[in-house]
């Protein structure tokens, strides 16, 4: 499956910023995710920027997908960056405890 | 008005939005609001990635999908025939999952009963587990 379709990943100042799909959920989440720790276990990153401008649905597989990300990232000092995120998407990672973490 | 709308379909992670996406189409006809469809829409792709990832652990199985709309009443029955949950009390706490390597968040069960008015699950362990949900959706009228 071509990831790059639905979610497009940059790196710039050792951030990898991924632009996630219209609906985030399990059936993508680990894509996306092999795609954001290739370029943190090769060394170009040491932080992940999740752009939510265009996802209007995510559920539980995205929040364990970030958090995942966050326990991978921070033993290296790096972040999880999140932008973009409006209604249900914001409402989900605002419920999941999520912005107390990251 | 009741309604009935009945779905047979295998444990494939493209099922997930599927599922949502047949849900939200059909509780149209209640005129809900977008929070109360978006609420719908979460809760089931939680019980049907339940079924993929935990009844089923991506093997392929059938899950069943019915959903019964009566008055402004919304029911959903989510059924699969795979192993079953040991113990549900278990399962329904916040953040526990049985599958932390796999990056589960073991917010499932939370978000179903946050964001429908009632959850029950039954699990026969070895056997499958049905998960039932109803909602009253008010949409833009008053007489709830």
């Amino acid at each position: 499956m071509n990831i790059l379709k639905e979610a497009n990943c940059q790196i710039e100042k050792e951030t990898v910023k991924i632009i996630l799909p219209e609906e985030l959920d399990h059936s993508n989440a680990i894509e996306i995710r092999t795609q954001i720790d290739k370029n943190i276990y090769l060394g170009l990153a040491k932080n992940v920027e999740f752009d939510f401008s265009k996802t209007k649905f995510m559920d539980s597989s995205g929040i364990g997908m970030i958090m995942g990300r966050y326990k991978l990232v921070k033993p290296l000092g790096g972040k999880v960056i999140l932008t973009g995120e409006t209604g249900n998407v914001e409402r989900i990672i605002k419920m999941s405890g999520l912005y107390k973490l990251i | 008005m009741k309604d009935v709308l009945k779905i047979e379909m295998y444990s494939r992670p493209e099922n997930e939005g599927f599922a949502r996406a047949a849900v939200a189409t059909f509780m149209a006809r209640l005129n809900p609001t977008l929070e109360e469809i978006n609420d719908v829409k979460t809760a089931v792709s939680e019980a049907v990635t339940n079924a993929v990832v935990h009844g089923y652990d991506d093997e392929t199985g059938v899950i069943n999908m019915e959903v019964e709309i009566e008055g402004h009443a919304l029911g959903i029955t989510i059924t699969d025939y795979g192993m079953g949950i040991e113990n549900v009390e278990r399962a329904r706490e916040p953040l526990y999952t049985t599958k932390p390597d796999e990056e589960r968040s073991g917010m499932g069960f939370t978000f179903m009963e946050i964001f429908m008015d009632s959850l029950n699950i039954s699990s026969c362990y070895g056997k499958g587990t049905r998960v039932h949900m109803t909602k009253i959706i008010a949409g833009g009228n008053s007489d709830k």
